[in-house]
């Protein structure tokens, strides 16, 4: 065990990637106890300010303070982009594996299923979702969400399948367990690695996602920050106060490399045979 | 190979279908009497009641299902509540705008990233193999909308070469055009060249770690004959994969960019569609991009056929 941790800690995009991700993690921590400012309070004097000593990444056209404008926004891209995982791998893995051990007509019909869901990229359901309910965080979370399920079906019922065949399966059979006994004590064990790595790539495109969502105004809402809105509200100003467009942007570029990383490493270390696919 | 080709053809018209169920149900069941929301909060019952009759909106929902599909299917898309036009008009408007961006970032990051990707695949391990792949991995983590506005700051306000926003039209010219469309598809290829770059970079390696290869080379071939007429073929499969599932995203990526540029596509109409809760205008867009993305993966398919010949055989 030491010695596959050290070929973990050994793994540089692995190391990378977590280093960049506590970092991430950690700053949206921070901002529930601290931030350097607060992020709603207007400081019209100090407005369209480049980056100082007193602020370090400097203001936005309300005087706001912009590096705790992106710690608070972490908040937003962090949470859609987890509750969007849950609820994708939530559903969509118990679905990937019921057509697994059924096969047949069941999972024909999850995979035409999967085909109509992908005809609907995350984008597109935001839009009917919030053409219809209006804008909000919840509603980027159940586009992103639904976007997430296909996704996880497809990459459950892949592996699944594949171990099926397997002769502990077999064994499992000839000692009298059925199909969802099997799946809970055989398969899904078996699955942990391939669901995590997935995750952490989903985790990343919500990421991506969101901020897009709440760049065109479909995401979190103001005055709830977030990096997306951030940007939208940069782009009127960007020959005044260029600074206020770089660090968010940069913040999703960071984030989301971290991510990236970390799956990489994870793919890496717990699945050396996934190596070059993706 | 018509097996093959019909059976991926009937499939997609059938997700055509159900697609259209979806959207059926949402934009036009869940948000209640339509004849209510024409009329305001105001208006009489009786009013509302001869409105319905008019439009025939007591009919049971599978007769109103069946006969929204039937103008669908002859171009009739309704009318939009805020710009009194038929909504068909207003899309082939726009989508003279959307396509060509989408089609033109789609070239321009097929171009770019497969070179390089078979470059990597080529050099593997080699210093350019290590840095076109770094590069490539922060691509991937760039928002295409941060990179559009990095280069709007960049080549429009800062070198003052190219346009911030805006489009020329079509019928001004097509130089003019072309000059407004330049900087968003680059933003849009650059995020998608990434992903593509990697996918044929590591399904050339798979390829190239086969057996075939390997008698390929013995038997005398040389390294790039071998690369070219034996492996690339062989690797080109996932690469399509992807390259049909990015026509999806570019489409998202279209309607989220124009914004950056104020282009008058698809998106910006969408857009102000939800603002004025003009919802037979996001129906229509909606229906149209869910189609596009649906044929694209089905001509996918199709290209696979050609790419990999065994499969006409196949079922």
């Amino acid at each position: 065990m030491s010695r596959k941790f050290e070929s973990l800690i050994g793994n540089r995009s692995f190391l990378i990637g977590t280093i960049i991700t506590l970092i991430v993690a950690l700053m949206a921590g921070l901002s529930f106890l601290w931030t350097p400012y607060s992020v709603s309070a207007l400081d019209i004097v100090a407005k369209l300010k480049p980056p100082s000593i007193s602020h370090w990444l400097g203001t936005d056209h309300f005087g706001r303070d912009i590096l705790s404008m992106i710690m608070v926004g972490s908040r937003a891209s962090i949470f859609v982009a987890f509750v969007s995982v849950a609820i994708g791998a939530g559903i969509g893995v118990p679905l990937g594996l019921w057509a697994a051990a059924r096969g047949g007509i069941v999972d024909e019909m999850l995979m035409r299923f999967n085909d109509l869901i992908f005809a609907f990229p995350a984008l597109l359901s935001a839009v009917m979702i919030t053409a219809i309910f209006g804008p909000g965080a919840v509603n980027a979370i159940i586009a992103i969400g639904i976007f997430n399920i296909p996704v996880f079906a497809r990459v459950a019922r892949g592996a699944a399948l594949a171990l099926w065949v397997r002769e502990f399966v077999l064994a499992a059979r000839a000692i009298g367990k059925g199909e969802g006994r099997i799946t809970l004590d055989h398969i899904l064990p078996n699955l942990a690695n391939i669901l995590i790595i997935q995750g952490t790539i989903q985790f990343s495109l919500g990421i991506l996602a969101e901020a897009g969502l709440s760049y065109v105004g479909l995401g979190a809402q103001p005055p709830m920050p977030s990096w997306g809105r951030m940007l939208f509200e940069a782009q009127t100003m960007i020959s005044l106060a260029p600074h206020m467009a770089l660090f968010p942007g940069l913040a999703i570029m960071v984030t989301v490399l971290g991510l990236n990383l970390l799956g990489d490493g994870l793919r890496d270390f717990l699945d050396p045979k996934l190596r070059y696919m993706r | 190979m018509l097996s093959y080709a019909s059976k991926r053809v009937v499939i997609g018209i059938l997700t055509l279908l159900a697609a259209s169920i979806i959207v059926f149900a949402v934009l036009e069941v869940v948000p209640g009497d339509p004849a209510r929301l024409m009329l305001g909060m105001n208006a009489t019952e009786d009013a509302v009641r001869a409105l319905q009759d008019q439009m025939g909106f007591n009919q049971p929902l599978i007769l109103r299902y069946f006969s929204w599909l039937g103008d669908l299917l002859t171009g009739d898309f309704g009318k939009s509540y805020t710009y009194s036009v038929p909504v068909i008009d207003l899309i082939k408007e726009r989508i003279a705008v959307s396509l060509p961006l989408a089609l033109i970032s789609l070239a321009l990051s097929t171009i770019i990233a497969i070179p390089i990707g078979i470059f990597a695949a080529s050099r593997r391990g080699s210093t350019a193999d290590t840095t076109a792949m770094g590069i490539a991995q922060v691509g991937v983590a760039i928002p295409n909308f941060w990179f559009a506005l990095l280069l709007v700051y960049i080549f429009a306000v800062v070198l003052r070469l190219l346009p911030a926003g805006g489009f020329a039209g079509w019928e001004n010219g097509f130089w003019p055009s072309i000059k407004s469309l330049i900087l968003p598809s680059v933003a849009l290829a650059l995020p998608q060249a990434s992903i593509l770059a990697r996918v044929t970079r590591s399904s050339l390696l798979d390829v190239l770690g086969e057996d075939y290869i390997r008698t390929a080379r013995a038997k005398g071939l040389s390294r790039r004959k071998v690369l070219y007429h034996h492996a690339l073929r062989n690797a080109l499969i996932p690469v399509l994969t992807i390259l049909g599932m990015q026509f999806s995203f570019l489409l998202a990526g279209t309607i989220i960019v124009e914004n950056v540029f104020y282009l008058p596509g698809l998106g910006r109409l969408v857009f102000q569609a939800i603002t004025q809760r003009d919802l037979i205008v996001v129906e229509g867009v909606v229906m149209i991009l869910v189609a596009t993305v649906i044929a694209v993966n089905v001509l996918v398919d199709l290209s696979y056929a050609i790419v990999d010949p065994r499969l006409w055989s196949r079922k």
